[in-house]
């Protein structure tokens, strides 16, 4: 570790910050440019003009959007995210024990597809060209070319409609044992697997098919290496950048998953939560979940970042 | 023809053509057809209850089966076509457009518009785009306008990065220099110089964030958030039919594999374009 | 003398684009003794490197042998099994590549890279390998051999980097090393010691050598037979003294041909009265922000004074990294200088070609080393060609096309390459319409920067001809750019030498047998001789080397 590298990690860090900044910034505004009037939303067409001036006060809607926004950010790193349109209560209560179960989906999807897809995506590309490549690389596309409902519905007709193997829905306070538990996460997680390993698969792929083209593995192959350690010694180690990388932006599939999955199996995570806010445009709440997301996916690409800026010889 | 050609490529005009890339092209077409002409596809109208069950079966009369309301499924998904081509072809020419023409001005232009550009669409794309659908939608609803903005606003900054990188290449090469010193304006520089050398790839591009489109209105209609009743694209068919998944009706089953022909085509095409045959004097 | 390799009637096919196969190499016989070195040279495209490659049993993607055999040491290279064929790789047959910089795998030290072959075949202990790595480090005059296999490929230099390859080719023993183009990314004076060295060790360990090159001056120092290659197929094979002394086949006569020093009548003429047509004083250029001092972050050019006199030509050489391209993108006004003065034909220039008029541009233009890159793929020659003449002279329609149709027979090229694109041309097609170009805006000077580098020796001497008779005919200046001193010496009336982005010395072409400062007298010197005994009989001074030898 020299100055170099301690450099451009710090580089990273402040570009994420100030991404997420302009992301919140983002996502405060999109939501601000309501055609509607927010207060003549919350009280209904029928309301006075008096009440509902006095709601805009009380929500401070007359401030300038700025001061809002700064408002906004202000309760969001104080823990104050303010109360829900629609039900009144405390944005933090909603999410809670929603973000768990989330976070639960996510890891152990994510604990399952890597190292399936790695080693999916690491053998395609070493024997390329061979059958076993093509049937990787035709499912993969085909997984990739089709919308996530689809996924999610071939799995519950082949798995709960003919199969009976399992419940095509979830319901997270119904568990007793561990087998409720295995059948509850199954449909979600062995969907999501399926979307997001297809994504690593195909960059993985790409990153070591790259690699395993360059001259200094033409020099190993003519030094009469073995293929295992022109794989292992010479490629693998030249792509860990690219391949890390891969894995982060796959894994942001893993949010638009989720936010499709959490619906069809009626998970009740964050995704869902948030879902069902924007059918009713309760604001804040759909804000808080955007940024919580938006956040999630920059943390991954930054962590991505930094092992790339790591794991670069050149900068040793 | 060269005696050694493989079975798959055929050459005609000093191009070769694959099956794959062909059979690709006819289901688009096909699609394409249909969209353009569905009233005279439809066997019957697309609103009417014409069968006295849900969810019925495929027959000879009702080829796909009804929905839940028992309308004809097969004329919905004829129908349905317009709405999901048409808004993701509408999306996709904004949202290519924009990224072309911005992506060519930052890579000519450079400096801090460069810069400042950049970093805005950087910040944009970590928005993960189903995301950044729900959020829009949740704000401006969704009209056909606003979802076709929405979904173009979403995958302009896409189309930006992957223009900007084409062109700030382009614009590295020596006859880029030469067309500098010679005194050319920055319009002829983009227009004339750079364009033509990023078209094919912009193109390939197109038709990749065509599919993304298709992708991501269909999640927001299978969401119930994208074309609204009583329109409905092949998501919102989906969305309205899902409790048929548990008999396994025909309803939910036949939009999923219209959307997924129309994807894996897109796909398959640009991945087996006409090839030009480089090697006819060699 | 046993022979070593017998290469029999070899075929080699390649798969183009479109899927068709085509041959490449077309029924190849050739022999190798033990202990000798045969060079194979020939023009690129003419399948030296897929020869030397197949003896060990490999080809390049997309490529296959075809036909015929390859007995090495008795065995036959196309027959044998893979796993076979990577127990001879490194052990009997070894390789060092073109760029060795691109070679050695970057996440490893270069001491884990040379030993891999005593590893992957259980050779000798790690210990062993490594004091035998040490050992050839030193015979190929590395420099602090006991230390340098532990950096990483980056942090040593090109010149060193290409010793190593050979050290990590060598460790194995073979019986055959292949050198492909091992020096052609080098500068002259570290491709002497590079050469040095190779010859050394080859000689020593009476090791046999496939040496591919497409420079006959190289090949001459260190090969003992020369096969000369065209199209796949050989045109001629002899002993070194025989192929530079009585060459038969017409291509090797060509090939010969392009090393004689032209008797040409230079414009010579010097019109002392005339004031130059370019002058330029005390110019400093380079790369990055600006300091506190008002200097670039990174000088390239360091307070330059030069003139061009109307009608003469100025060669400007130096090696790569001296500051001679970025010269003449400041003169062209690309890389706007950050001090100095630039005056053309009387007139003062501005530093930055953006603010320069219209008249100024069109009278001095830049000609690139690359015309791949200089000329825009996606048009046609006449409208690359075209552009420059309604541009400048408002040219439209019939005028226009004819103008084109001179242009390309100034050039000699005939009129219906105006219909093709780049692509379909050739390299020195290219880099005429990359000139022709130029021509089109009926400038004064023209500045070359390294325009015949990337061509074919043969192609390179046409295009020089070309550019003398040009002048005649045009009442041109040209700047000459090069690395290359006899090809500066074939064209320029005036040479000035860089070094280290200043320059070093100004010569005209009566002194230029003569040089005085000592880094000019380095560099001419190294610059490789048809004579096979050169290299073996050149001295150069210690000091000079230690001073200014390479990195």
């Amino acid at each position: 570790m020299n100055s170099e590298i301690a450099n451009m990690i710090a580089k990273r860090l402040v570009i994420a910050v100030i991404t997420l900044l302009i992301v919140s910034f983002a996502v405060f505004f999109a939501t601000s440019m309501l055609p509607g009037d927010t207060a003549t939303i919350l009280l209904g067409q029928s309301a006075t003009p008096e009440a509902v001036a006095g709601l805009r006060q009380a929500m401070h809607l007359d401030d300038p959007a700025i001061l809002r926004f700064l408002r906004w950010g202000g309760g969001f790193i104080t823990g104050d995210l303010g109360k829900s349109y629609a039900n009144d209560m405390p944005i933090t209560t909603l999410i809670g024990g929603r973000f768990v179960n989330t976070m639960e989906l996510a890891g152990i999807t994510a604990l399952i597809s890597i190292p399936f897809a790695l080693t999916l995506g690491i053998t395609s590309a070493v024997m390329r060209g061979s059958v076993y490549d093509r049937i990787v690389t035709v499912l993969t596309i085909g997984v990739i070319s089709v919308p996530e409902f689809m996924v999610a519905s071939t799995a519950v007709l082949l798995f709960a409609v003919y199969l009976k193997w399992l419940p095509a829905i979830s319901f997270v306070n119904e568990v007793h044992s561990l087998s409720d538990l295995l059948r509850m996460y199954a449909m979600p997680v062995v969907t999501l697997t399926f979307v997001v390993s297809a994504q690593i698969i195909r960059m993985t792929r790409a990153a070591v098919i790259e690699t395993l083209s360059t001259p200094y593995v033409e020099m190993a192959l003519l030094k009469g290496a073995s293929r295992s350690r022109i794989v292992l010694r010479h490629a693998l180690p030249n792509a860990l950048g690219p391949i890390v990388n891969a894995l982060a932006l796959s894994l942001s599939y893993l949010i638009g998953g989720v936010i499709i999955i959490e619906t069809i199996f009626n998970y009740p995570g964050i995704a869902k939560l948030m879902v069902d806010a924007v059918a009713t445009r309760d604001l804040p709440l759909i804000q808080t979940c955007a940024v919580i997301f938006c956040a999630g996916y920059l943390i991954l690409i930054t962590i991505a970042d930094i092992i790339a800026i790591i794991s670069n010889p050149r900068l040793r | 023809m060269t005696q050694s050609a493989p079975s798959t490529s055929a050459g005609f005009y000093g191009y070769s053509f694959s099956l794959v890339g062909v059979l690709a092209f006819a289901v688009i077409l096909f699609w394409a057809v249909v969209a353009l002409f569905a009233p005279h596809f439809a066997p019957y109208p697309v609103g009417k209850i014409v069968d006295m069950d849900y969810f019925g079966p495929m027959s000879a009369k009702l080829w796909l089966g009804s929905d839940y309301l028992g309308r004809d499924m097969l004329s919905r998904i004829i129908y349905g076509a317009r709405y999901t081509l048409g808004i993701a072809l509408a999306g996709v020419l904004i949202a290519s457009s924009c990224g072309v023409i911005l992506g060519m001005a930052a890579a000519v232009i450079g400096g801090w518009f460069d810069a400042a550009l950049s970093r805005f669409m950087d910040a944009m794309i970590s928005i993960p785009s189903k995301l950044f659908g729900l959020v829009v939608v949740a704000a401006v609803g969704s009209s056909l306008p606003s979802l076709i903005l929405t979904l173009a606003f979403i995958y302009t900054p896409g189309s930006y990065r992957f223009a900007r990188a084409l062109a700030v290449n382009v614009n590295t090469m020596d006859f880029i220099t030469v067309a500098r010193i010679r005194g050319e304006n920055t319009l002829y520089l983009a227009v004339s110089e750079i364009l033509p050398n990023i078209i094919r790839p912009v193109l390939a591009d197109f038709g990749i964030r065509f599919v993304f489109i298709v992708l991501l209105l269909s999640g927001l209609s299978f969401l119930g958030l994208g074309v609204q009743p009583p329109l409905a694209d092949w998501g919102a068919l989906v969305h309205e039919n899902i409790q048929g998944l548990s008999f396994g009706s025909a309803a939910v089953i036949a939009p999923s594999i219209a959307i997924a022909s129309l994807t894996i085509s897109v796909n398959l095409l640009i991945d087996n374009l006409p090839r030009k045959i480089r090697d006819r004097s060699a | 003398m046993s022979k070593l390799v017998e290469i029999r009637n070899l075929h080699v096919e390649a798969k183009t684009d479109a899927g068709r196969r085509i041959e490449i190499i077309k029924g190849v016989n050739i022999d190798i003794a033990k202990g000798e070195i045969v060079a194979l040279i020939g023009e690129s495209g003419s399948g030296k490197t897929t020869i030397a490659l197949t003896l060990m049993g490999y080809t390049r993607p997309g490529c296959r042998i075809s036909g015929g055999a390859l007995l090495v040491d008795g065995k036959d290279m196309a027959k044998l099994s893979e796993q076979e064929r990577a127990d001879i790789r490194g052990t009997k047959v070894a390789y060092v590549p073109q760029s060795a910089a691109a070679a050695f795998n970057p996440s490893q030290t270069i001491m884990d890279q040379v030993i891999e072959v005593t590893r992957i075949h259980g050779l000798m202990t790690p210990d062993q390998a490594r004091a035998r790595a040490i050992e050839l480090f030193k015979a190929l005059s590395l420099p602090s051999p006991e230390t340098i296999g532990g950096r990483y490929p980056h942090q040593v230099s090109g010149g060193q980097l290409q010793r190593l390859a050979a050290a990590m080719a060598l460790i194995g023993d073979p019986k055959l090393v292949i050198f492909d183009e091992p020096t052609t990314a080098l500068d002259v004076t570290t491709q002497i010691d590079v050469l040095k060295a190779f010859k050394s060790v080859m000689k020593a360990g009476g090791i046999a050598g496939v040496y591919v090159s497409h420079d006959l001056a190289v090949v001459a120092q260190i090969a003992d037979r020369i096969v000369v290659l065209k199209g796949g197929e050989v045109q001629e094979e002899g002993t070194t003294e025989a192929i530079l002394a009585t060459p038969t086949h017409p291509y090797t006569q060509e090939l010969l041909a392009a090393f004689e020093p032209k008797e040409t009548q230079f414009a010579g003429k010097r019109t002392d009265k005339a004031r130059p047509l370019l002058e330029i004083e005390n110019v400093i250029a380079g790369y990055g922000p600006i300091q506190a001092d008002g200097l670039p972050f990174m000088t390239a050019v360091r307070s330059v004074s030069l003139s061009v006199e109307k009608g003469r030509n100025l060669g400007i050489i130096g090696e790569s990294g001296c500051g001679k391209s970025t010269l003449a993108r400041c003169i062209a006004g690309i890389l706007p200088a950050n001090a100095g003065n630039i005056v053309f034909d009387g007139k003062e220039l501005d530093h930055n070609a953006r603010r320069r008029s219209r008249d100024a541009l069109r009278e001095m233009q830049i000609v690139f080393q690359y015309a791949d890159t200089a000329l825009n793929p996606a048009k046609p020659i006449e409208d690359i060609l075209g552009r420059p003449l309604s541009f400048y002279h408002g040219l439209k329609g019939k005028a226009r096309d004819a103008r084109v149709d001179e242009l390309l027979d100034m050039v000699r090229l005939p009129k219906a390459l105006r219909y093709r694109h780049p692509a379909e041309l050739s390299g020195g097609q290219k880099q005429r319409i990359n000139f022709a170009r130029a021509l089109a805006a009926n400038p004064k000077l023209i500045i070359c920067d390294e325009i015949t580098s990337a061509l074919d020796t043969v192609v390179a001497a046409a295009i020089i001809e070309l550019l003398k008779e040009l002048q005649r005919e045009l009442d041109l200046s040209y700047i000459f750019i090069s690395h290359d001193l006899s090809v500066v010496e074939a064209i320029c009336d005036e040479i000035m030498v860089m070094y280290r982005g200043e320059k070093v010395e100004h010569l005209t072409r009566e002194d230029v047998k003569s040089p005085t400062h000592p880094y000019s007298k380095l560099l001419f010197s190294s610059v490789p001789k048809l004579d096979p005994t050169w290299l073996d009989n050149l001295v150069l001074e210690p000091e000079l080397v230690r001073q200014y030898g390479g990195a």
